[in-house]
């Protein structure tokens, strides 16, 4: 596995970015992800999507989709779309130092 | 007496039946098959109806003619599954009480999650073939429509039989060239994938298709809302398309009983191992067929290569051996494309559809990725097949497994 220095951080990552371990994961790292990712800020609503995410993925061990953000998120999924444009569901999940979403099938 | 319970007597729980009847000791254990309703769908049929190729009654038949005699037949809805009591309430009053349960309640439509899909122009110009209704009122439609632009649309994944809507508009494009008006009718392919289809290849090829028969491919469009005032799709990022006739695959979805039961995923579908098929919550609880959350595709094919996997396994867990984990996630599907000619994919959880002959390597008859005459037959072939021999439990001349030998990379 590739390594990458992220916020002054030495972390394993994938061939598209995402984290390998979520544990290696920071505030810090999370804001330079979103940077890559063409958001420049992280407003409230940003981290509780982030947060909500790592607590429900540390729960149950999959990484939420966002129909799982909005049923027990409680973030409409217009939301989502605005504050993580062009497939949220992949852009969270990295910014949250999750892994890539399974694809479908 | 011990008590064994299928939930749904749809393709997979209709399999499972016959192939325990058989086997388990009659003066051991009792088998009961819980269905709502009296009457068996062939739903790959449901594709040929708005085309007139098929008809309500080519697609229908008894439940009871496909189930074992001494299996016991509850007609009800399924109101809970109390699991942590190993019994399940239905809503005619009944209690089963069961050893081992097998939940095979499948998957359905769900309209109602998308934004203004049921307002006005739901049957009237918006129209589904997922359900035998839909396809039937759609057959209706087209029968007298004289052309414009028809807009097929995929809401969201997952969908049971991922290729059904890309035959879909294969067989619009033959059809409305047969009615003469194809030059009348625009066709756009609105889906939220990346492309065609959710493998690779296989979406390079099948796009490929699309363009070939002048269907336009929109990817990339998660549908938030229906303007059905309007004709218009609009995408949760605020992109518009427009439409004369929209054909639509809404959200798919587990059973609801399934949702009461807290038993299920936020789509209702069950958490099972992919590879045992036993419930990751409930080691006396199985599941196969669309219900599970196994990743991969949602149709009659994967059922039946499930159900040889299941079938060991429940046996096993009877005598109390460890379970196989033997599924490798393998589906088989046909894809009509339109003018007598069909394709074929043959894929598993980690191998993606390529190109070669099928069954025999090099021999065939069918060819995989390719589009022939002979795949077509398959897909027609493929009726009899179920109602004769698939939902018999009976083996069919194709391993559960996906064999790599006659496929190319
Ligand atoms: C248009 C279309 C085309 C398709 N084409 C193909 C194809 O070409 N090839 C292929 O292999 N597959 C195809 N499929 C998919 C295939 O039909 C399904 O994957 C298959 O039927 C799944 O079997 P199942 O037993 O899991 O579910 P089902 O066969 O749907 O059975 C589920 C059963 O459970 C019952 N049930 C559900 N909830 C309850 C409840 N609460 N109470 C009581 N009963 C309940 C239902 O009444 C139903 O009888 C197609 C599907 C569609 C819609």
């Amino acid at each position: 596995m590739p390594t990458k220095t992220i916020a002054g951080k030495t972390v394993e990552v994938d061939a598209e970015g995402f984290l390998v371990n979520p544990d290696d994961w920071n505030e810090d790292i999370a804001k330079e992800l979103a940077k890559e990712e063409g958001i420049n800020e992280l407003t409230e609503m940003h981290w509780k999507v982030i947060h909500f995410m790592r607590q429900d993925y540390k729960e149950r061990g999959q990484i939420p989709t966002i129909r799982r953000i909005k049923n027990a998120g409680g973030v409409p999924v217009q939301d989502l779309y605005k504050l993580f444009p062009d497939g949220p569901a992949k852009k969270a999940a990295k910014i949250a130092g999750l892994s890539k979403p399974q694809g479908c099938v | 007496m011990k008590k064994l319970v299928i939930l749904g007597a749809g393709t997979a729980g209709t399999i499972m039946a016959n192939k325990l009847a058989p086997v388990l000791d009659k003066s051991e254990w009792e088998i009961t098959i819980v269905d709502q309703h009296e009457t068996h769908y062939y739903q790959p049929g449901f594709l040929f109806i708005p085309f007139g190729i098929y008809t309500r009654e080519d697609v229908i038949r008894p439940k009871r003619d496909y189930i074992p005699r001494h299996v016991n037949v509850e007609i009800s809805p399924i109101e809970m599954i109390e699991a942590q009591n190993n019994r399940v309430k239905l809503s005619n009053g009944k209690v089963l009480n069961y050893d081992i349960l097998i939940i095979a309640t499948g998957s359905d439509i769900h309209p109602e999650e998308t934004e203004g899909l049921l307002d006005g122009g739901w049957r009237q110009n918006i129209f589904d073939f997922y359900s035998i209704d839909g396809a039937t009122s759609l057959a209706n439609f087209l029968k007298y429509w004289e052309g414009g632009k028809l807009v097929m649309n995929v809401v969201e994944m997952p969908i049971k039989c991922p290729v059904a809507p890309l035959e879909f508009v294969f067989l619009a494009d033959w059809w409305f060239t047969e009615q003469g008006i194809r030059d009348k009718v625009e066709i756009e392919y609105v889906t939220p994938l990346p492309g065609a289809f959710t493998k690779p290849i296989a979406s390079k090829y099948l796009g490929g298709f699309l363009e070939k028969k002048n269907i336009k491919l929109t990817p990339e469009f998660n549908t938030g809302k229906v303007d059905s005032g309007r004709n218009k799709l609009i995408s949760y990022d605020g992109r518009e398309v427009d439409y004369d006739l929209l054909v639509i695959v809404p959200t798919i979805m587990g059973s609801d009983a399934i949702a009461r039961s807290g038993l299920g995923d936020d789509l209702n579908f069950v958490p099972v191992d992919p590879y045992t098929l036993q419930s990751k919550q409930y080691e006396n609880i199985f599941v196969i067929g669309d219900a599970t959350d196994a990743p991969t595709s949602k149709a009659g094919s994967v059922a039946h290569f499930e159900s040889e996997i299941l079938f060991e396994n429940i046996l096993r867990y009877i005598d109390g051996r460890p379970l196989l984990p033997e599924f490798d996630g393998h589906a088989n599907c046909f894809i009509e494309s339109g003018f007598g000619k069909g394709l074929l994919i043959d894929f598993n959880y980690t191998v993606e559809p390529l190109p070669g002959k099928f069954p025999l390597p090099g021999i065939g008859p069918y060819s995989l990725l390719e589009e022939t005459r002979m795949n077509h037959w398959g897909k027609m072939m493929f009726r009899w097949m179920y109602w004769n021999l698939l939902l018999k439990g009976a083996e069919l001349p194709i391993e559960a497994q996906m064999n790599l030998a006659g496929k190319r990379r």
